[in-house]
């Protein structure tokens, strides 16, 4: 009820009150009187009816007028002061309330202003200090750039799920050395900003290397930082050293989780061949020449026999002249030449062997769900592995053990011989021949979803060590006997050396892993936060399935709500068949500069590339994807990630305009064309475009990928198809 | 001694089987000689000598290999092994000794210490 009902209803009430109050004193008076005194007085009131009623009415009034001052400053006056308070609250801080009413109001108007007061200035001094605080954030970010930039070595920080967040120079032109793809887009397609780390690197290999740092972690090690040795794709051998990234505890003083991990990569391949060259010489000065040091050895001993006879004598000086000149022709050999086979040399890492045993364990249990136990561990052993390949070669044994004999459970055992370790891998029943071990050995490991170049007998050697099956007949069982290289223990400092000291420099602060779980289900992710390839391609003509051709793709990409200027991919294409002049007039390219560019099997796969892990985006998307979906039988490359078209979004946020060409829509967003039908310039529209887009989007309610996706289903042009 | 034992000298290495030859004859043992792996199980199987000589890098069939299998068969229990090889390294020794290797020389190694050797595996003496 609002205020005035109040008023005149109370007023209603307060009249209804005085004439009742009236009728009864009036009829209880009248009814106590006689019947002579009701005589008497009927003459003296009868005249004076108007007297009386017109007295009533002003009491009436009187009290109305009362009862409106009351409500004036009763209910009025809070009334409107409640509704400026509330505007004070939710819409202008600066507004301040007028005093009015009883002294009782003005003062609580007074406390609500001082307090209104406080707010502001606070308010004023958060804002001050959120600026500040961003500023120097800025400056550590650009505190940290600079100190990577000027850095020898590569670095690379990722988060969790691999998505690249910083890099260095050093790090791009290494991944440029090592890329296999054509021309512009060299290394850009492996390194970029929240790129995947795992197209350069095994997934496995990142995934162990995290797991053993968490196990480091736990245990407080001095150092939680783990190296490895790994090949790329292109062949090249990188050194990689692996620390994490700490993020905030969630309890004061609590462990603090692993948000990411600083990658330092050596690219060794140069290195290690000239070791391997070196070894290599070494090895056959050393032990190719024990054979004939023996014979040598053993025919002069001969010699020094008084009862040799000639014949004997003369076959002995026989021996030590061949045997030398063999060693001289050795040494001849491997001073002037190198041998033809590398055998690279890997880092191995010390690691405690029963910590070696628990990660084996876990990894048979949950990838073959093998049952396993642990005989007897020498729990102050460390050895000298590459735990990643080892650990393979074990879980591979096991998943054999497993698939051909059907064991049920392994058991390990560790123990130290001299200077040397040995990891044995136990099982009842049979043994299998020595020739079943030879191929077990000999054979690339392929298990569970792994599958490595490398065979057990390689990562024997790796570590050189050596494998054997033995027998225990007694208690009816066969185990695999590991050798492997000890290590000398490394000391465990306390943890607050490294984990809980705040001893890392200041620039690590900033927060740049906050979006790792974004990228699980692309559907339900905002528009605003995923990452694109927007491209565009020029082709021969208007028909793929009549032999028209890709002749130029131009690609760039958007994070984060940015166009990323350096990140850009420009190729031109042979198309393998002739150029029709007319298209010549569209595009601007003519058959000369056709000649010699790389043909669309070479450029697809950079492409597809350059795009893993993104929204494509491009203007009529349906005429460039029908191009790239006809190759992917020939180039094995399936485009199949999510697809965003700008000419269908231009129609869900402008459905009543004629033209959604990429001029009409560039000019209604005030996006400046330039270098329009060039693969490259059109993506960059597009880009540009597109970015305009999404705000417009979200408010007609398309704010997701997935809802992106079905208004783009229901606009008319969806059903245009080529 | 009624009669002389029997040494088998496995090797493919002539230059050092000369050697060996001459010296084990000399210690009045009774020698034979295998030039490869196969050859060498074959000479073990007929002649049952009291103790080979075996080199590790054979053709056809390693010393790791003859070794495993000489001490797999119960009745070539006997036969001792000792096995002469070029290859240094600690694994590969103790390799030699879990398959039932008797003794382990590397190569190269004075004859006076495999005289010994032998004589001590023979449980005679010099």
């Amino acid at each position: 009820m609002s205020p005035k009902n109040r008023l005149l209803l109370s007023v209603a009430l307060v009249c209804a009150w005085l004439l009742i109050v009236v009728g009864v004193c009036g009829w209880v008076v009248w009814a106590d009187l006689s019947p002579d005194e009701r005589e008497a007085l009927v003459p003296i009131i009868s005249p004076r009816g108007a007297l009386l009623g017109a007295m009533l009415v002003m009491a009436m009034a009187v009290s109305a007028i009362v009862l409106r001052d009351l409500h004036r400053r009763y209910v009025a006056v809070p009334a409107r002061l409640a509704e400026d308070g509330r505007t004070l609250l939710k819409a202008e801080p600066t507004r301040r309330l007028t005093a009015d009413g009883n002294a009782e109001t003005c003062a609580f108007v007074d406390i609500i202003n001082t307090l209104a007061d406080q707010r502001q200035s606070l308010q004023d001094d958060v804002e001050t200090r959120v600026a500040d605080a961003r500023r120097s954030v800025e400056e550590e970010k650009n505190r940290l750039g600079a100190l990577m930039s000027e850095l020898t070595q590569s670095v690379v920080v990722c988060n969790l799920d691999g998505r690249i967040l910083l890099y260095n120079n050093r790090a791009r032109l290494q991944f440029r050395a090592m890329s296999d793809a054509p021309g512009a887009a060299g290394g850009g397609e492996l390194i970029g900003l929240g790129r995947s780390i795992y197209a350069v690197m095994d997934r496995h290999l990142i995934a162990h290397a995290l797991e053993n740092i968490q196990h480091r972690l736990r245990k407080s090690a001095a150092q939680p930082v783990t190296n490895f040795v790994t090949t790329t794709r292109a062949g090249q051998l990188l050194r990689v050293q692996m620390a994490p990234v700490l993020g905030v505890a969630t309890t004061e003083g609590g462990d603090r989780p692993v948000s990411g991990f600083i990658l330092m990569l050596d690219n060794i391949t140069r290195t290690i061949e000239n070791e391997a060259r070196r070894d290599e010489i070494l090895h056959t000065l050393t032990e190719g020449n024990r054979a004939s040091l023996a014979n040598v050895r053993a025919a002069a001993e001969m010699l020094d026999f008084s009862d040799l006879d000639d014949e004997l004598r003369t076959r002995f000086r026989g021996v030590i002249r061949d045997e030398v000149k063999a060693m001289s022709d050795r040494l001849d050999h491997s001073a002037s030449a190198f041998a033809d086979s590398l055998k690279a040399r890997w880092q191995l890492e010390d690691m405690l062997g029963a910590d070696l045993v628990a990660a084996a364990q876990r990894r048979i249990e949950s990838r073959l769900s093998l049952r396993t136990k642990i005989e007897e561990i020498d729990e102050a052993l460390w050895v000298k592995v590459d735990s990643f390949s080892l650990l393979q070669a074990v879980t591979y044994l096991a998943s054999r053990l497993s698939d051909e004999f059907e064991i049920r459970e392994l058991r390990f055992r560790l123990a130290a011989a001299g200077r040397l370790v040995h990891l044995d891998l136990i099982w009842s029943g049979q043994a299998m021949s020595t020739e079943t071990v030879m191929n077990w050995e000999l054979e690339p490991m392929r298990f569970a979803g792994e599958n490595s170049p490398l065979t057990v007998r390689d990562v024997i050697e790796r570590h050189d060590g050596e494998m054997w099956l033995e027998r225990e007949k007694v208690k009816h069982r066969a185990f695999f006997r590991l050798v492997l290289p000890s290590a000398t223990p490394q000391e465990e400092v306390t943890s607050d050396v490294y984990l809980k000291g705040d001893s890392r420099p200041e620039y690590y602060d900033f927060d740049l892993f906050s979006w790792s779980e974004r990228n699980h289900e692309h559907d339900d992710q905002l528009l605003s936060e995923l990452a694109y390839t927007v491209f565009d391609t020029e082709t021969t003509g208007l028909n793929p399935s009549q032999g028209d051709e890709i002749i130029q793709i131009g690609a760039t990409r958007i994070l984060n709500g940015k166009l990323l200027q350096g990140d850009a991919f420009e190729q031109l294409v042979d198309p393998k068949r002739s150029l029709p002049p007319e298209s010549t007039k569209i595009h601007g390219i003519t058959p000369e500069m056709l000649v010699g560019q790389p043909d669309i099997t070479k450029v697809l796969p950079a492409l597809h590339a350059f795009a893993a892990d993104t929204v494509l985006v491009a203007h009529n998307a349906a005429f460039d994807m029908r191009f790239l979906q006809l190759k992917e039988e020939v180039t094995g490359m399936q485009f199949d990630h999510p697809v965003l078209d700008t000419l269908l979004l231009s129609a869900i946020i402008h459905p009543n305009q004629d033209s959604h060409r990429l001029e009409a829509i560039a000019e209604r967003f005030g996006v400046t064309v330039i270098g329009r039908h060039t693969a490259m310039g059109d993506a960059i529209v597009t880009a540009e475009v597109f970015l305009k887009m999404i705000p417009l989007l979200a408010e007609k309610g398309v704010r997701t990928l997935g809802e992106a996706r079905e208004a783009a289903q229901k606009t008319y042009y969806a059903r245009l198809k080529y | 001694m009624t009669q002389s034992k029997k040494i088998l000298i496995a090797d493919d290495e002539p230059n050092i089987v000369i050697s060996l030859e001459f010296l084990m004859k000399r210690e009045g043992f009774d020698v034979s000689i295998a030039g490869d792996g196969e050859e060498a199980i074959a000479k073990i199987r007929s002649d049952s000598p009291d103790l080979v000589l075996l080199d590790v890098m054979m053709p056809k069939k390693s010393g790791f290999d003859v070794c495993q299998e000489v001490k797999a068969d119960p009745a070539l229990s006997s036969t001792r092994i000792l096995m002469l090889t070029a290859k240094g390294r600690d694994t590969e020794m103790a390799k030699g000794l879990a398959l039932g290797a008797d003794a382990y020389m590397t190569k190269p190694f004075s004859t006076k210490d495999l005289v010994e050797q032998v004589h001590q595996l023979l449980g005679s003496n010099a």
